[in-house]
């Protein structure tokens, strides 16, 4: 299946969670955030949230800002 | 702190500070750069933006880079709408496990000046959600008094664009803010250049200032933390003092009667 993370098309050959997908793409795991199709995902959900076709997911952290 | 500011401490939203200053953590040339300036200017608290995380390489958090003992605000920088903003304000909710967010919703790339529209619609969608919503405006009465009549328990007026360090472009609005909200708590956010502008903001009646390029971008930001948190009590306590009315002419502090003659 085809998704999109952070704007990048990603295609995926397994079912994965989005735990799995930060592992996947070796992420952190602290202090940061994702969305999927424009929903917030609480943390303790990630592991239960499937990845479905033509999701379009942001996965957010922070940055330096005024 | 000194005892001059022992009963003068500076609450928001239930929380007490020493410091009016917040600053910002955008544009440091370096980690300890950013380090020794915030150090130096006494804030307690500083603005982070929520951005994507790069996928083709490995970042460090930059959270790491910052004391622990601050706290750290949140901001919706780089939205246009208040979807946008509203999404962002979550995400950082839940990274960060904190209620407060900095809205900010800009309406045009050039000026980065502020979509009240927007801001307002997004800070109503963010208050009902239990959202601690600080505003970034217009210095604009008007929408001040409509953020705070929503539930902002403050409201950021700017005081020139974004990063322009201008300093305060229109003072009389900023003064008719104070005089018409006593009770509002004010934070002046966004166009202070340098210290003599921090402490005008001050004198003008503002509770807080937030800032980030005028340290940032200083040649030595550290000098400027220490600048900026001494202007910042300066025009405190110049404005606590109450200041003396201006006069056309010269008023002479010697005495006239009885100089020779």
């Amino acid at each position: 299946m085809n998704i999109v993370v952070n704007g990048e098309e990603k295609e995926i050959t397994e079912e994965l969670n989005l735990e799995e997908l930060l592992n996947r793409l070796e992420l952190p795991k602290e202090r940061i955030a994702i969305e999927v199709n424009k929903d917030v995902v609480r943390k303790k959900d990630w592991a239960d949230i499937k990845i479905n076709d033509a999701d379009k997911i942001e996965i957010i952290h922070f940055v330096g800002g005024g | 702190m000194t005892d001059i500011f022992k009963n003068d401490l500076f609450e928001l939203a239930g929380k007490v500070f020493d410091s009016r200053l917040i600053i910002g953590t955008g544009k440091y040339r370096s980690f300890k750069e950013m380090q020794d300036a915030h150090k130096a200017s006494g804030a307690e608290m500083v603005t982070v933006a929520v951005n994507r995380v790069p996928l083709d390489r490995k970042v460090e958090s930059f959270l790491d880079y910052l004391d622990p003992n601050m706290m750290i605000l949140p901001n919706t920088a780089g939205c246009y709408d208040s979807e946008h903003a509203i999404r962002t304000a979550r995400l950082a909710r839940e990274a960060l496990e904190t209620d407060w967010i900095k809205l900010e919703v800009i309406g045009d790339q050039t000026t980065l000046l502020p979509d009240n529209e927007q801001t307002l619609e997004a800070a109503k969608v963010l208050v009902d959600e239990g959202f601690i919503v600080l505003p970034y405006f217009s210095d604009d009465l008007i929408m001040a008094k409509k953020l705070l009549a929503i539930g902002c328990p403050a409201v950021m007026p700017l005081a020139a664009p974004i990063g322009s360090g201008l300093g305060v472009q229109n003072p009389a609005n900023l003064r008719i803010m104070r005089e018409q909200l006593p009770d509002a708590i004010i934070i002046v956010d966004a166009g202070v250049g340098t210290a003599s502008d921090a402490a005008i903001c001050m004198e003008l009646g503002a509770d807080a200032i937030l800032m980030n390029t005028a340290i940032a971008e200083a040649e030595n930001a550290e000098q400027m933390g220490h600048a900026m948190k001494f202007a910042v009590q300066a025009g405190r306590l110049a404005y606590r003092a109450g200041r003396m009315p201006k006069r056309l002419y010269a008023s002479a502090s010697s005495p006239i009667e009885g100089a020779i003659k």
